[in-house]
Order: structure tokens, then sequence, then C-alpha cells
């Protein structure tokens, strides 16, 4: 079986930095350029900057845009000011996830979605099943968006040495549009999946290798280095974002994710509301958690949860922290052990003592 | 380019052996593995005493990536294993050929050292 990897406007620059490059979704992507320890850290003290152009784009347009997406998205669409992005997931009408999205709103009657690579397709397929008779436009962008995440506490002074946009007052969740080294059409947004400070910056394909070397070299001296996958997963998870396929997925909806706060129960119908109200009010099945291990083994996906001798769930995901020095996962646990003190997790034989987190390992 | 010694004797699961004229073998992972693995977080390896057959799992070196078995390149009884490991496994990748030496161990059969790789032949497989 041989698949074609698509590649990203920066594949002549990863190859260049030396990068290990790996499929993804379907895509080359950068997973380290150094190390991955050195590149997390990296992000947490001075700055990262990643190349996250496999992500998908798609804008939805029309008189019926917001009550549209109110429709099929969890969280509410049609209260999103112009210039604010908000993170929401689409349900399936049994409450699994389609996937989970940032809604960027650019006019009254129009946003930006940005979808996971994996997904991307699929998201598209099924927003156009969903329109019937709604005034709505569903158009795949995806080819024309490349996407550079900046992040780290250095981010914001190394991004205004290229662009006179106002950054200093750009909220989170908030966007401006505008020019960055020279490259017009680009979208700077406060958000990002790290847990540290920074912006996403959606750009014109074309753009995105002058924009990033751009980057990299007004950077450098500051400390910032390209970073990967790898460091993208270990900050996420330490940062206790979801990651669509292992946190929420299909089977595990966003009630079991405790991602319950983009869910608007008040708002009108949404796809997945029934479903997603059964579970809020009698309590999912099983839930997702955070832990920490007292350990080196990491505790990788798949690995089996246990309450004395009995198995009540598996590893979701699994990384060593770098600023703990430690083992850190989320796991599935069968409802009534969320916030047992007493599981343990099986790793080649060995039972490990788990630790549950109730705060994220950064904020 | 990886780095292979050529006073070593390696396998094509990238293993390297260095043979003492007692008897003995001190065994380690290459260069090319340590690569390959990434940031090394932990090194899980038998005690003094344990017999392994050629081909047997003796521990585990793991990375943030992946955990990785380790196989017995001889057949052979643990001497002793590499303590300093523990606390600094990052030691295989700085110097997976020197201080990060993982088991040392007594040849049980010799008969089977014949099948080891030279440095050429390593190279070959890479």
């Amino acid at each position: 079986m041989s698949e074609t990897l698509a590649r990203t406007p920066l594949y002549a620059l990863h190859v260049e930095l030396g990068a290990r490059l790996v499929p993804f979704a379907g895509w080359e992507m950068p997973v380290q350029y150094t190390g991955i320890i050195e590149e997390h850290l990296a992000v947490r003290r001075t700055a990262g900057l990643f190349d996250v152009s496999h992500m998908g784009e798609a804008r939805v347009r029309g008189a019926d845009a917001a009550s549209f997406l109110d429709g099929i998205m969890t969280n509410e669409m049609s209260s999103i000011r112009i210039g604010t992005a908000r993170y929401t997931v689409m349900c399936q009408p049994d409450g699994g996830c389609v996937d989970d999205l940032i809604v960027y709103r650019l006019a009254e009657t129009e946003f930006l979605i940005c979808l996971n690579a994996a997904n991307a397709s699929k998201d598209i397929a099924w927003m156009r099943s969903l329109v019937g008779k709604a005034k709505v436009e569903i158009i795949d962008e995806c080819n024309d968006w490349a996407q550079l995440a900046l992040q780290g506490p250095l981010a914001e002074q190394i991004l205004a040495t290229l662009t006179s946009l106002p950054l200093a007052t750009l909220k989170r969740f908030t966007f401006v549009i505008g020019e960055v080294a020279g490259a017009a059409g680009c979208i700077v947004s406060r958000t990002g999946y790290t847990g540290s400070p920074g912006f996403e910056i959606y750009l014109p394909s074309a753009s995105a290798d002058k924009v990033a070397r751009a980057l990299l070299a007004a950077g450098r001296p500051l400390g910032l280095i390209p970073t990967g996958l790898g460091a993208r997963d270990s900050l996420r998870l330490e940062a206790n974002y979801p990651l669509y396929g292992h946190e929420i997925s299909e089977r595990i909806s966003p009630i079991q994710a405790g991602l319950g706060w983009t869910v608007k129960f008040a708002k009108s119908a949404f796809v997945g509301r029934e479903a997603l109200a059964r579970q809020a009010e009698g309590g999912p099945p099983s839930s997702v958690i955070l832990f920490s291990l007292d350990d080196r083994r990491i505790a990788r996906q798949g690995a089996a949860i246990f309450a004395g001798e009995v198995s009540v769930g598996e590893v979701l995901s699994g990384t060593l922290s770098p600023l703990l020095n430690k083992p850190i996962g989320t796991a599935l646990v069968a409802a009534g052990y969320a916030s047992s003190a007493d599981l343990c997790v099986d790793i080649r034989g060995h039972r490990i003592p788990l630790h549950i987190a109730t705060a994220p390992f950064v904020k | 380019m990886s780095n292979v010694p050529a006073d070593l004797r390696y396998t094509k699961d990238h293993e390297w052996i260095r043979l003492a004229a007692d008897g003995t073998a001190t065994i380690g992972i290459t260069d090319h593995a340590q690569a390959a693995l990434g940031d090394v977080t932990f090194v899980d390896l038998p005690k003094a005493g344990k017999i392994f057959a050629h081909g047997d799992v003796f521990g585990t070196v793991e990375s943030v990536k992946a955990a990785s078995d380790l196989y017995s390149p001889v057949s052979c009884e643990i001497l002793e294993a590499n303590g300093a490991l523990n606390n600094a496994p990052d030691l295989v990748n700085r110097e997976p050929y020197t201080s990060a030496w993982m088991i040392r161990v007594k040849v049980t059969n010799p008969s089977e050292l014949a099948a080891l790789l030279d440095a050429a032949g390593y190279q070959a497989v890479l």
C-alpha cells in the first residue's frame, strides 16, 4: 500500500533545517528538528515556530451562516463577535465528536473554520450534508492557506518586529488581518495549542516560506527555534488540550472529555444535543482523566488502567512532561473511577500508581 | 551519517558488542539507534545473574516517542547493568558507545559470535 503524502509550502525549509519528516494525517510533516525535549522547553522559555499548514480551513458564508453553525456546533456561534474566535466541537447525533474546531468570525455572515488535518475532508462533507435549505455556502480553502504557530513567552516581541498590526492589544481568542513580513492578507490570531502565550498565523500558501524565514531570522537571536509535531504533542498534553483521535473521537463525546463548557444546551437545537444532555444529566459511562506517574516509564496509548485487579480503562495519550520531568497522560476510565486514588496503569507488566491531576500542568 | 566504530561488532537490531579477551562482552545500542529513537528517557535493564538466550529481550529503551525492546545479541549471563543510565538516560543520546554501555555479560555460547556483523557489515544494513 503506497500513499502519496502531501507537502506543505515549507517542505524545502524543513529539509534545509534538518527536520525528521514523518507521515502524519496524509502529510509529510516535521516531527522534530533538534530534539523533542529541547523544542518543548524553547516554547516554554523563549519561543518556537511550528508549521501547521496541514490543518484544514473552510469558509462558511451566507445569510444563514451563523444560525447554520449554531445548528451543527455544540458551542454558540451566533454570539461570536467579528474579530473573535471560539473553540467548539461538532458532534454526531449520538454525541460522538466529528471534530473539534476553532471558528473565526470574519463578518456578520462569514466565518473561517480551522479543521484537523485528518478530518478536513470528512468535516467539509459533513457540513455540506447538513445544509438543507439554509442560505449558506461552504468553501473548501484547505489548499489556499498555510498556517504557522509562533508560540512562547517571546512570541509577541518577535512578531512585532515584522508587523505593524496591534499585537499588544490583541486579547486571547481575538484576531486581526493584515501584513506580516511584507505578506498581505494574513490572519494573526492570539490562539495556540501549547499552553504558552503566542499566535497562530493563517497566511496565503504562496507567502508561507518567506514569512517563516523572516520569523526565524528575527527570532533566532532571542532563542526562537523551529519546533515539530513531537513537541506540539507534549506541549498540548501538559496544557490538557484534547487531540482528536485520542481524548475526543467518534466514540468519546465532549461531555466525557471534560469539554462540557463548550456544549451550550441553552441555545436552539443542534446535532447531538439530546444525547449530550442525557450524558450531562445521568453522567457518561466513562470519562477522560489527566494523570502523572512517579516513574520513568511512559504510559502509552492503549495501556490498561486497573482498580485492583479490575480493568477500568485505557490510556489515550502519554508522553514525558519536560516541565515536570515525569510521565504524564490521559486515560478513559469507567464511571465512578475518575477521582479514584487507587488506579494503576500496566506498563509492560509493571503496575505503576497513577496520580490524577485536577488541573493542567501548565496554566 | 552515523558513527560506526571499527573495533566493535554489531547486530542488525542496532546493538553493539565489545568483546574482551576474558570471554566477557559489553553491549549497548548504536549511534544510528539512538538517533532514530530521539530523546531517551528511560532504560530498563536486567539484574546481575539473569540468563538470556540469543535473541531474548533483555531490556527496554524508551524515548519520548516510543519504547523499544533490547535483544540479547548472544546467549549470556548478566554480570552488571549500567546504573548510571538510571539517573542519566540521555547519556544514550550523547555517548552511545562509551558511557552509555548497557550491560556487561559473560558470553555463554562463544560459537554465536561468528554470526555478529563487523563495522562494514553493519554499515551495509543502515
